[in-house]
């Protein structure tokens, strides 16, 4: 079903919530991702920011609004319209998940026998060509247990960019990186998006990184957009949560502590119970 | 007061046991309909049959040597208990018979389906519960690959192919184990044992019934490990839990469904 939609979005959410086990996640969310841009969706850990990934990718359905993808909306298609849609994203998990039992090679060799009847020759050369996009193409041989954090992070970008597709997806991909894999995936993103004309959309809650290449930011607190701009709006905001965020304070809207009775009565409520108890013992 | 903390106690056990039993009805259902899917799915396996000959290596022969040697002691065994239980009787010449037979008819499916259920069941949930876990299957379904088409059924009718095939061998061995105690060891005469053997055991009776008791099981045994290992939480404790199920199960249901087939396939 295709829904009224702006050509120059490729994917948009439109009123969304979303929640299970009597918990909303997310509450009425808006966002557009341009084609061509970009896009983060920033956010503390548990505000749902992969969970949006999973509903741009039909894993999940919303219980309120809709996801369009190219217009059409995700969970509305049959399991076959949701693999099609599918066929034109990509996706990059926090840990890679990479197939363990198959080389880098066949890895990224996957999507493709998968879904075309590619000679071997050419699906060589075409894995060749997307290990050397990011870097790796000394490395077809190893297996992912052989690999390090970031280069398994970028053995799966080039599985995730197999098929050339119009949307790629980053699930934290600059989480548990050092500084030089950080600098390379950091590149790799915004180079990637450019030549292959695609959008990216990475959720993350590394502000250094994700502001040098993203064109533009969402950010999600409390199931909502608390805030949304360009990485040098968000520097400069006023606006509590998004200065506490981005400069990274201990104490703000988002407290330090985590929900609790009242401390003085919680520890002396303790020697009391304690009291009691050993007075009942003796009598 | 006393009464009320009982009532309450009661009602909480009573709570509990109702819980798990539509828990257990619950992941029974689930387990249909897996079965379900992946049947449904299985065209995959056809079109491409190397994905399934690749799992049949990785269940069956690796299962070889555990199954082999299992089924030669177990055969020996039944030399030694079957000689000592049959000369008091005089008729020692049927050790045979009483070997080929408990193995045919029982031991060889049953004793497969345990080993089978301990060996490569365990393998196949840890798989796919890390599989699960390390966001392997998120990845397949993201790439618009089914991973119950590409994983599941694969492993699946490896297990049913594998089952009888190890069933077969194990009997086999297990009937050379009690020929090499009866005959060399014992003294027992040669002619009579495998004449014996020969026509006592039948084809159909004996035989097919065995295949048929392993394929079943086979079928019980895949699905379990499968479904357990689909169905395991993502942490390193719910695959843990997740195995341990595997075994147990696999268990209960191989012994449950073979008195159900035998008390079907012998006529009293």
């Amino acid at each position: 079903m295709t829904q009224t939609t702006d050509p120059q979005n490729i994917v948009e959410i439109d009123n969304l919530s979303f929640g299970y086990k009597g918990r909303m996640l997310h509450q009425g969310i808006n966002m557009a991702f341009p084609r061509g841009k970009v896009v983060a969706i920033m956010g503390g850990s548990g505000s749902g920011k992969t969970t949006l990934l999973r509903l741009i990718g039909g894993q999940l359905k919303p219980n309120k609004g809709q996801v369009r993808v190219e217009g059409q909306v995700v969970h509305q298609q049959s399991r076959d319209g949701i693999y099609q849609l599918r066929r034109k994203m990509g996706m990059l998990f926090q840990q890679g998940a990479l197939f363990t039992d198959l080389s880098v090679y066949e890895n990224v060799a996957f999507p493709m026998r998968e879904h075309t009847d590619l000679p071997e020759s050419m699906i060589h050369d075409l894995v060749l060509m997307k290990l050397n996009a990011v870097g790796l193409r000394g490395a077809h041989q190893l297996m992912p247990t052989e690999l390090s954090g970031g280069m398994g992070r970028r053995v799966s970008l080039a599985r995730a960019i197999a098929l050339d597709p119009d949307i790629i997806m980053y699930d934290e991909p600059f989480a548990g990186l050092d500084p030089i894999s950080m600098g390379v995936i950091c590149d790799l993103i915004r180079t990637l998006n450019d030549a292959l004309g695609a959008t990216s959309i990475i959720v993350s809650h590394d502000v250094k990184e994700t502001f040098s290449i993203a064109d533009y930011v969402y950010f999600v607190a409390g199931g909502t957009v608390a805030a949304e701009g360009t990485p040098d709006d968000l520097r400069n905001s006023h606006l509590p949560f998004v200065h506490q965020f981005v400069h990274g304070e201990k104490d703000g809207p988002v407290p330090f502590h985590y929900a609790a009775a009242d401390y003085k009565t919680e520890l002396l409520g303790f020697e009391q119970r304690a009291f009691e108890h050993t007075r009942q013992l003796q009598e | 007061m006393i009464r009320s903390k009982l009532l309450t106690s009661a009602i909480r056990t009573l709570r509990n046991i109702g819980s798990r039993f539509t828990e257990r009805i619950w992941r029974m259902g689930a387990g249909a309909r897996l079965f379900g899917l992946i049947v449904v799915s299985s065209g995959e396996c056809l079109r491409r049959p190397r994905l399934v000959v690749r799992e049949v290596y990785f269940t069956g022969v690796m299962s070889l040597i555990i199954i082999l040697v299992s089924a030669f002691f177990v055969g020996m065994v039944l030399g030694l208990q079957g000689y000592n239980t049959l000369q008091t009787y005089g008729s020692s010449e049927a050790i045979g018979v009483l070997v080929a037979l408990s193995l045919v008819r029982e031991l060889g499916p049953v004793i497969t389906a345990l080993l089978f259920a301990g060996r490569a069941g365990t393998a196949i949930t840890a798989e796919i519960g890390l599989m699960k876990a390390t966001e392997q299957l998120s990845a397949m379904e993201m790439m618009a690959v089914s991973p119950i088409a590409r994983v599941l059924a694969p492993r699946f009718w490896a297990g049913v192919i594998a089952m009888p095939i190890l069933a077969a061998l194990f009997c086999m061995v297990g009937v050379l184990g009690g020929y090499l105690v009866a005959v060399p060891l014992i003294g027992v005469d040669a002619g009579a044992f495998w004449s014996q053997m020969q026509a006592s055991v039948d084809w159909q009776h004996d035989i097919l019934n065995g295949m048929f008791k392993s394929v079943v099981f086979g079928v019980a045994c895949t699905i379990i490990a499968i479904f357990e290992g689909y169905d395991a939480p993502p942490t390193a404790e719910g695959v843990s839990r997740a195995t341990t199920r595997t075994v147990v199960t696999s268990s209960l249901v191989v012994l449950g469904l073979d008195f159900i087939l035998t008390s079907f396939m012998i006529n009293i």
